[in-house]
């Protein structure tokens, strides 16, 4: 790992604006991603600038809508009462992001700079139609994520929180990676007020994506029945040691249908 | 260099560090304790995993500096000071749950976390499920999920609920 300078800000503003004046400072949330990275010397920031004290976590739940705070972990979504009663989905999809320890140190905005194109969150939040809130902007989760591990934000941009709207219906399943626990592919289907969407992790070459086909099948027919029907292509899917692009096309099939049935 | 300044097993330090320092690097390297081990320095095995201010956490993916302030449990912070072990060691011991012992740091580490954390009970499923960041080559794992499902009840004092 290259030595870099740690700080660690107080406010959000001043956390900004070091990373704003400097293209090499980078942000640290858990550091489950980013510390990985720079043990394998992929990236030599000049800065780190961890946003632990920032006071970006919390769960807020009004009628609509479930806020969660930037630096809020896995751990603390998995076990909240709030998520659960409102969008259990959600709360099961952050118990199930890699292992207990990962979960104590994760968290969503990490996850979602990030957008690995095997993370959990990303399928949840394009699912859900969720905003990411920055910390100069709100963001739609249809212009957020541009591909693999490319997103909307911009240097110095700092995501704060993270706004779903709470939908009637909605699952996810995820077919692990065996050791990591990453999805080798993950589906997440939800109906709700963003209407009826299909978001597919782990499978596409430029990250999630929306899965319009199945979209159409379950807004006209919600059941497990009508995603079966639906044929996934293999192009544009990623083939790697751990699966083929057509059996990942397999597998998005397979796990939408799971979900539609867990979604009830 | 930059200061950290930490609590370990009931003791408080002060320790140089570089901004780079990980803080499994300051517990092996500049506290000499080395019974947290690395085992994959890539954040799966779970080899490494301490207790940071009541939870588990992987101490080779946390930077040492992250830890300023915590209250730090390691493997060596267990047993008492006349040698009695925590009933979590006691019943790894019992059910032979280590062959080479690599591992068993990380898991005892974990293992306590998972049972502090659940005091309505454990099943086998929450363990095995609450296992899965600590890898083991030796054991098969049967006999570490039997050693918590023993130590859950003497940890909480009770029988364990009826599965
Ligand atoms: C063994 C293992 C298994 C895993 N399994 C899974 C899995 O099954 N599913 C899954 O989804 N993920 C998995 N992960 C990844 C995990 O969820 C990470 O927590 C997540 O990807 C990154 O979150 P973090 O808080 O650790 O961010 P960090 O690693 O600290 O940061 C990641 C990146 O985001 C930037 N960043 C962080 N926070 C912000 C912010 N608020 N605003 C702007 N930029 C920010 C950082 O600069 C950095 O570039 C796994 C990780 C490990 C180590
Ligand atoms: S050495 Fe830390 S997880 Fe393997
Ligand atoms: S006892 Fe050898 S690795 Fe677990």
């Amino acid at each position: 790992m290259y030595d870099f300078e740690y700080l660690k800000p107080k406010a959000l503003a001043e956390a900004a604006s070091i990373l704003a004046g400097d293209g090499d400072a980078k942000a640290l949330a858990g550091g489950m991603t980013f510390i990985p990275v720079l043990k394998q010397r992929l990236n030599k920031p000049s800065k780190v600038v961890d946003l632990a004290a920032l006071g970006l976590s919390g769960i807020k739940v009004s009628g609509e809508t479930v806020e969660i705070g930037a630096m809020t972990t896995h751990a603390t979504v998995a076990a909240s009462a709030d998520v659960k009663r409102a969008i259990p989905a959600l709360a099961k999809l952050a118990g199930n992001i890699g292992d207990e320890a990962v979960r104590h140190r994760g968290t969503i905005g990490g996850s979602l700079a990030n957008n690995d194109p095997s993370a959990c969150y990303p399928a949840a939040v394009l699912a859900m139609g969720a905003t990411i809130v920055t910390n100069k902007r709100r963001i739609e989760a249809d212009n957020y994520f541009q591909g693999m591990f490319a997103t909307a934000l911009e240097q110095g941009e700092v995501i704060t929180s993270v706004v779903f709207p709470v939908p009637a219906k909605a699952a996810y399943m995820k077919f692990a990676n065996p050791a990591s626990r990453y999805a080798m592919v993950g589906v997440f289907v939800a109906k709700g007020p963003k209407g009826t969407r299909v978001a597919v992790t782990g499978a596409g070459q430029n990250g999630v994506f929306r899965h319009k086909a199945m979209e159409e099948a379950l807004a006209k027919n919600w059941s497990a029945d009508a995603v079966a029907g639906v044929k996934t292509p293999a192009d544009g899917l990623n083939s790697d040691i751990h699966a083929s692009a057509e059996y990942r096309a397999h597998l998005v099939g397979v796990m939408a249908k799971r979900a539609v049935a867990a979604a009830g | 260099m930059p200061q950290v300044t930490l609590s370990v097993n009931g003791k408080s330090h002060t320790v140089e560090v570089e901004g780079r320092t990980l803080l499994v690097e300051l517990l092996r390297e500049k506290l000499g304790l080395t019974g947290t081990h690395v085992g994959c320095d890539t954040s799966q095995c779970g080899a490494c995993v301490v207790d940071v201010n009541g939870t588990s956490v992987k101490s080779c993916t946390m930077l040492a500096m992250q830890a300023d302030g915590a209250k730090v449990t390691t493997i060596e912070g267990l047993a008492k000071p006349d040698g009695t072990l925590h009933p979590m060691q006691e019943m790894f011991r019992e059910h032979h749950a280590l062959q080479c012992g690599f591992c068993t740091p990380g898991m005892v580490m974990s293992a306590i976390d998972l049972v502090n954390s659940h005091p309505e009970g454990l099943t086998e499923e929450q363990i095995r499920h609450g296992l899965e960041g600590n890898l083991c080559r030796c054991t098969g794992y049967h006999n570490i999920v039997k050693a918590i499902a023993a130590a859950w009840p003497l940890m909480h004092g009770k029988k364990m609920a009826a599965e």
